[in-house]
């Protein structure tokens, strides 16, 4: 079983979680083409590896984290508030 | 070359079972180049060879499978097929699709086993009826077959459900399907690989794609376990790793890689003799004809390539199953496994070009890949020979999300990762 550390509730089973998609960056709201757009909702990089992504902790404190998961092997690292991830600029691919 | 397969031929082999089967396809080293390359070598990809070569002549064809034929999803699935969908686009392309399963024994000389034992699709409040009526009402006037249930006629087909006044979801009525029902998924992969190889095509296993061969921006071959190939043209035909086969040639695409798991109890006697659909969720069950119980669920619901599924699957599946019927309480799971598949955002797939030059993708495929085969081979092979679209995959382009033609499913059964 999949098993995530929330920062805040410790160790859990993932069926506490809900996925998000991988971490991508949004553009700042009134720039970019249609093109930009379209490719930041619709395209994913989807890597077969490592990856970070959103999750949230629906079923505890339901607050959002970026984890650091292998898609080809479920091996799972770190998970950090989702609002660190994204202060420190680091949220981008 | 194969012999055709013959009564006579079944009868001799009967009377002399010491004599074994000759091999049903040829096993070739791959050549230096090929006019289409297939990678992928599940249903999508040999029967887009097949129509490749019967219907368009063009028989200097590769099919190259990383592992053995049928080893992926083709192998994997839970067999069902149906037409009963929704939208435009869609109903054509999979109804299309059932025509083509009623005749492909005869097509292929091979025994796929179709079994239409009809797919009842249950609601359980009034509201679900209207959806399932109007749904009847669009198939029917698509000259597809749909038969609206009452709950009394449920009850006479299918008299394991939980009727109680105690039931959590009480059955209203339903929606049948006649024509729909199972395939025996092996032999759609072995059949086509038969006959595609009989055509001339080079089906090359243990040989996996490892990047794509480029000059001036287009596509010109593909480098694999065994070797350089050049190809006039290359499709993609990966099932659940289509991103991360397109990423090697510089594309993103709509898709994220998902488990679906799938499960099987100790076979029983006769008891489920339909395809049934749980409307409260998405669950679905058939019985084998070992005697098997085979039912399916939801995806495992996050981003995934690792094949193995997750427990609270299992736990969601068997509570459905109990639900809708308590008999099944004490049956044993005898095992259950996880296919990786593409999940789009709108549940549809994607059949035909990409931005790349000599660069074809079917892919995206969600929960209905099975059922899609014959037609997603038949039209793929007119794209990648005519170098364009078919009037029944013109939908399915790569870029539909920019030009506003998302095709959402949900009134039957697509659901994506949005959920
Ligand atoms: C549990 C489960 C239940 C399902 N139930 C149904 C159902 O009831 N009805 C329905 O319509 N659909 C169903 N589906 C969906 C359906 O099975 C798939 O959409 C469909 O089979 C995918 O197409 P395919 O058969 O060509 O894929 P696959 O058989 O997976 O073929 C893709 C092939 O590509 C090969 N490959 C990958 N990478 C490389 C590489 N680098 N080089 C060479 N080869 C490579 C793989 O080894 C694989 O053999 C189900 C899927 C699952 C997992
Ligand atoms: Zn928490």
């Amino acid at each position: 079983m999949l098993r995530i550390t929330c920062p805040w509730c410790g160790e859990r089973d993932y069926s506490e979680f809900r996925y998000g998609s991988e971490v991508k960056t949004r553009p700042a709201p009134g720039t970019g083409d249609l093109k930009t757009w379209h490719d930041h909702v619709f395209l994913f990089d989807n890597p077969k590896g490592p990856t970070r992504e959103y999750w949230q902790h629906v079923l505890g404190c339901r607050q959002w984290l970026v984890l650091e998961r292998d898609t080809a092997t479920n091996a799972v690292g770190k998970a950090v508030p989702a609002r660190d991830a994204a202060s420190k600029s680091g949220a981008g691919r | 070359m194969a012999k055709r397969y013959s009564a006579l031929s079944l009868l001799r082999h009967a009377l002399q079972p010491s004599s074994p089967w000759p091999r049903a396809w040829r096993s070739p080293a791959p050549k230096s180049s090929y006019d289409v390359v297939i990678i992928g070598g599940g249903g999508h990809g040999l029967a887009s060879a097949y129509y490749l070569a019967a219907n368009h002549g063009i028989k200097n064809v590769a099919v190259i499978e990383r592992s053995y034929i049928g080893s992926g999803n083709v192998g994997r699935n839970t067999t069902i097929v149906r037409s009963n969908y929704m939208i435009g686009g869609n109903t054509p392309f999979f109804e299309f699709s059932l025509k083509l399963w009623e005749g492909l024994s005869h097509t292929l000389n091979f025994n796929v086993m179709l079994s239409q034992r009809g797919q009842i699709g249950l609601a359980h409040n009034p509201s679900q009826m209207d959806v399932l009526a109007r749904k009847g009402n669009i198939m029917r006037l698509h000259g597809i077959d749909a038969e609206l249930l009452d709950r009394g006629e449920v009850m006479k087909l299918l008299p394991y459900l939980d009727y109680s006044d105690a039931a959590r979801f009480p059955v209203v009525g339903g929606i049948i399907q006649h024509r729909a029902g199972t395939v025996r998924h092996d032999a759609v992969a072995w059949g086509y690989a038969r006959a595609a190889s009989d055509l001339g095509v080079d089906i090359i296993e243990n040989c996996e794609m490892t990047g794509f061969l480029m000059e001036q921006g287009k596509v010109v071959g593909i480098d694999t376990t065994k070797g350089r190939i050049r190809a006039g043209k290359t499709a993609i035909a990966v099932a659940g790793h289509s991103s991360h086969i397109a990423a090697k040639a510089g594309l993103r695409l709509p898709v994220e890689s998902h488990l679906l798991q799938a499960f099987v109890s100790e076979p029983i006697k006769p008891l489920v003799h339909h395809v049934v659909s749980f409307g409260a969720e998405l669950y679905y069950i058939s019985q084998s004809d070992k005697g098997g119980l085979v039912f399916g669920g939801h995806i495992d619901g996050f981003a995934n390539y690792s094949q193995r599924g997750q427990f609270p699957k299992v736990q969601t599946v068997a509570e459905c199953a109990v639900s809708l019927m308590p008999c099944v309480s004490r049956l044993r799971l005898l095992r259950h496994w996880a296919g990786i598949m593409d999940m789009t955002p709108d549940g549809a797939p994607f059949i035909g070009r990409t931005p790349v030059p000599n660069l074809y993708l079917d892919g995206g495929w969600c929960y209905q890949g099975f059922k899609a085969i014959p037609a997603s081979g038949w039209t793929f092979a007119h794209t990648i020979a005519k170098g364009e679209e078919h009037e029944l995959n013109r939908c399915f382009s790569l870029d539909r999300f920019a030009k506003g033609g998302e095709l959402d499913d949900h009134g039957s059964g697509n659901w994506t990762y949005k959920q």
